[in-house]
């Protein structure tokens, strides 16, 4: 058991260097970053910001990863963030309680899970291609719902759900870490993980070995889409209202982002949601640190690209190579291995 | 001091190392003109790390290269080419989205005003080719033409740029008779122009056809150099994987077929893929199937599998009518596959050889009831040490490992299965002689067991030594069908060819 964990810890240890490195760098430059308060039985400071702003991303992160396991990506998620939310504020303004408007709104996500997963695995269309289609037909029809206004509401039950608190902790972060580890647990606990990273891989030799690849590859859009519905009503509810042009706008390539940032090949197979939603966290506290640093803004997009491809470049096998002294243990030797045969 | 004049490339107490291993430890290789020397050893003996010392595509830690006599270090593989050492590997390293002539000129296109002046080009090509005996339109994409061309291409373009030594790593794996003739016709030629030729393959009568030397390899050490008439098939493999599994391969025995009639396919087929053929097998039988490429083999296979659901006829299991839909359906009637094409449709790479074992097992129980991590090493322990599968430990992803040790781990995944009944494509392909040796030993005590297997072989000699039946496939239609004493490899190309002259009449 020490073995796994050493393993685990292993694989997210340059995540964690990574993550340490920013803290630490935006800390020295604003000593307050660090502090943590509690008001009003909640925790306030940066840090917590970090995990509350972050939700969104993190939550679509963790539904990118499986996808990307499967070889496949989901450029809808940011579109379908804007209908649920949309979904959301119009079931509750209409007089339906929070439990329907909930269910109601998580079943639309996962509709939308089934059309993008039949396009890919049943239609067998590029995912790039087939998730396009709702990228750009979800916002219209996020639109058509919300009549082109913004649809603001007044429930305090969904509007917890965006800025209330639960224990010490924001409720968005209360609901990624609860899914996140109910996600993982899933994966890892049974069978799913495996056989994900099989059709990654390769989907003709898992057919052939007799996984039921299409079912799984249904449920890895699913997946994305409950992920992408979750994170709309958490934005909707933020702003206590549902935006149809502008939540979830362009978060599908900071989902990605924190995917790859989290160390999973866009080839598939191998996927660790944790180092996703490391990844996710990474990138919020770069908004974050950016934001604070009181650059004019036009600065901030370049920024966090450049340390992004700082990141990577950390993380490329090559420039591993040359570092030996920086690989974690179990990396260790393997692009020998390839060259010794 | 090797300096002899016949020898136009001499590779000297050449070492390399890789951590962990001796890759290569102190060989001398020696190429003549005008000879074609045969490179031979299991997987993993040194070949390629020697073939890539010499052409620079690594720094070799010690020993020196002597081309024409004088000493030369390519830094790379071009530079290799410059000096005189060309290589044409198995999958052609070509362009294919190019024109013949463009790959013929790449990188040296006849220019005139800055231009690529295309009418030089192809004119230049299609001499280039005729002195390979190919008149091409050499204007049509590389792709459009098959791999046996592709080769030829490849070799045309590597003797222009090289001109003295023409390296050949397994230029024939994916080719047939006929084309395989071409191509030596080929070699012969520029084999009497000069050039030393160094011959990579697993065929050994290719070897015996082609070679006049042959040098043999093993763990990175070379065992020697012999005159290849001189040297037995025996001696060689011998010489290659040690006496005592050599002997193994020489006791062969036909078996005879007495177990119980289980599955009965009648009127089975997919229009398109393979005519309906009617198929009896039997427990403890092995129902080889032979014919050329493109024959319908693997479509058989395939439609037995359900990789392709059958459209017409029905299939029994001991007396009862089975649905075989799916790959799915199939394995749980107990079946097992292992496919024609290891990389594509065999092996999950990037996975770990306990992975790639305990997949098919997996997937029959379903994602709810995982396989304990415990029960996964206990069996991927169990089959790495039963089927001798070489690797470092259970956790190396599967790709790493060599193409004989990847089928063995296939095998695995499928007898972890306990399966009864077993399709094998081609399992011993593109192995080395000895995994070929436990592949073929594995199949027979399969058989005595009672598990009916049906292999797919294109090598005759081997369908004979473990079959108890042999059907013969001839334009996607099942033929004739050949037991008992009549199961000899003369049979078996009599009635290859016998269908092959009712084609053409």
């Amino acid at each position: 058991m020490t073995a796994t964990v050493k393993t685990y810890l292993g694989r997210l240890l340059p995540q964690l260097i990574v993550l340490a490195a920013i803290v630490f760098a935006i800390s020295m430059v604003f000593p307050g970053f660090l502090n943590l308060q509690i008001q009003n039985g909640r925790l306030y400071g940066s840090l917590i910001d970090i995990l509350n702003r972050g939700a969104p991303v993190v939550l679509l992160a963790i539904g990118m990863t499986v996808v990307i396991a499967t070889k496949g990506i989901d450029l809808s998620v940011g579109a379908v963030m804007a209908i649920c939310g949309a979904v959301a504020a119009s079931l509750i303004t209409s007089g339906h309680s929070l439990l329907e408007t909930l269910f109601a709104t998580l079943a639309v996500g996962i509709l939308c899970g089934i059309w993008n997963g039949c396009l890919v695995a049943v239609l067998d269309i590029q995912p790039i291609i087939a998730t396009l289609v709702l990228m750009v037909a979800g916002r219209g029809i996020a639109q058509l719902i919300t009549e082109g206004a913004i649809l603001t509401f007044n429930d305090a039950g969904l509007i917890f759900v965006g800025s209330g608190s639960f224990g010490w902790l924001p409720m968005p972060v209360v609901i990624w870490l609860v899914f996140g580890v109910l996600v993982a647990l899933l994966v890892r606990q049974t069978a799913l993980g495996m056989l994900i990273e099989a059709i990654g891989v390769n989907r003709q030799a898992s057919t052939l070995s007799g996984v039921l690849t299409p079912v799984l590859l249904v449920a890895a859009y699913v997946l994305s889409g409950l992920c992408a519905a979750i994170a709309g009503i958490i934005a909707a509810a933020d702003i206590k209202g549902a935006d149809a042009n502008n939540a979830g706008l362009w978060l599908e390539l900071d989902a990605i982002l924190a995917v790859v940032v989290g160390g999973t090949s866009l080839l598939g197979g191998r996927f660790s949601i944790a180092a996703s939603v490391l990844g996710a966290i990474i990138i919020q506290a770069i908004n974050t640190g950016i934001l604070l640093s009181g650059f004019p803004p036009e600065f901030n997009l370049i920024i966090k690209a450049a340390i992004i491809v700082f990141i990577l470049v950390l993380q490329s096998p090559r420039f591993r190579g040359a570092f030996t002294f920086l690989q974690i243990p179990r990396a260790a030797g393997k692009p020998t291995e390839r060259e010794a045969k | 001091m090797h300096g002899n004049s016949d020898n136009i490339l001499s590779a000297i107490r050449i070492e390399k190392g890789f951590p962990g291993t001796k890759a290569l430890d102190k060989v001398d290789f020696h190429l003549r003109r005008g000879e074609v020397h045969a490179l031979l050893g299991e997987n993993g003996a040194g070949k390629s790390t020697l073939i890539k010392c010499l052409t620079g595509a690594y720094r070799r830690d010690g020993g020196s290269i002597l081309l024409d006599g004088a000493e030369v270090d390519p830094r790379d593989t071009f530079d290799a080419q410059r000096l005189g050492i060309g290589t044409v590997y198995q999958e052609v390293n070509l362009l294919p989205n190019l024109t013949v002539a463009e790959n013929l000129f790449l990188g040296r296109q006849p220019r005139r005003f800055g231009m690529t002046d295309t009418r030089t080009m192809n004119r230049k090509a299609r001499e280039l080719l005729a002195e390979y005996e190919l008149d091409l339109d050499v204007t049509r994409d590389l792709a459009s033409y098959s791999v046996a061309i592709q080769q030829v291409v490849a070799i045309a373009r590597a003797v222009d740029l090289s001109g003295k030594v023409l390296i050949l790593d397994e230029p024939t794996a994916s080719l047939d008779a006929h084309e395989v003739a071409m191509l030596f016709r080929i070699v012969r030629r520029l084999k009497a122009r000069g050039l030393g030729i160094i011959f990579i393959t697993h065929f050994l009568e290719q070897v015996y056809e082609i070679s006049d030397r042959i040098t043999v390899l093993r763990n990175g050490q070379l065992v020697g150099t012999r005159e290849t008439a001189e040297l037995d098939r025996r001696d060689l493999i011998a010489m290659m994987i040690g006496r005592e599994l050599a002997a193994e391969i020489q006791s062969r025995h036909t078996p005879g077929n007495e177990g119980r009639l289980r599955y009965r396919f009648r009127n089975y087929g997919r229009r398109g893929r393979i005519d309906p053929f009617n198929l009896d097998v039997r427990a403890g039988e092995v129902v080889g199937i032979a014919g050329l490429l493109g024959s319908g083999r693997t479509e058989t296979a395939e439609v037995l599998f359900g990789a392709y659901r059958a459209d017409s006829g029905t299939a029994e299991i001991d007396g009862r009518a089975v649905e075989l839909s799916s790959p799915r359906a199939a394995i749980r009637q107990k079946f097992g596959f292992c496919p024609e094409d290891r990389k594509t449709a065999g092996i999950v790479g990037d996975l770990s050889v306990r992975e790639n074992i305990v997949l098919a097992l997996q997937a029959r129980r379903g994602w709810t009831r995982p396989i304990s991590r415990a029960e996964q090493n206990r069996l991927a322990d169990h089959y790495i040490r039963a089927l001798d599968i070489r690797t470092a430990d259970r956790e190396k992803p599967i790709k790493l490992l060599s193409g004989g040790n990847q089928q063995k781990a296939i095998l695995a995944r499928w007898l972890a299965t306990e399966p009864e009944f077993l399709i094998l494509d081609e399992p011993t392909r593109g192995i080395d002689v000895g995994a070929h040796a436990e592949i073929v030993r594995l199949i027979e005590s399969l058989r005595e067991k009672g598990m009916s297997l049906i292999v797919i072989s294109s090598e005759i000699e081997e369908l004979v030594a473990y079959s108890t039946r042999v059907v013969v496939l001839r334009d996607r239609a099942h033929v004739a069908e050949l037991s008992g004493d009549r199961i000899t490899a003369h049979e078996i190309v009599e009635a290859i060819a016998a269908a092959n002259q009712g084609r053409a009449s």
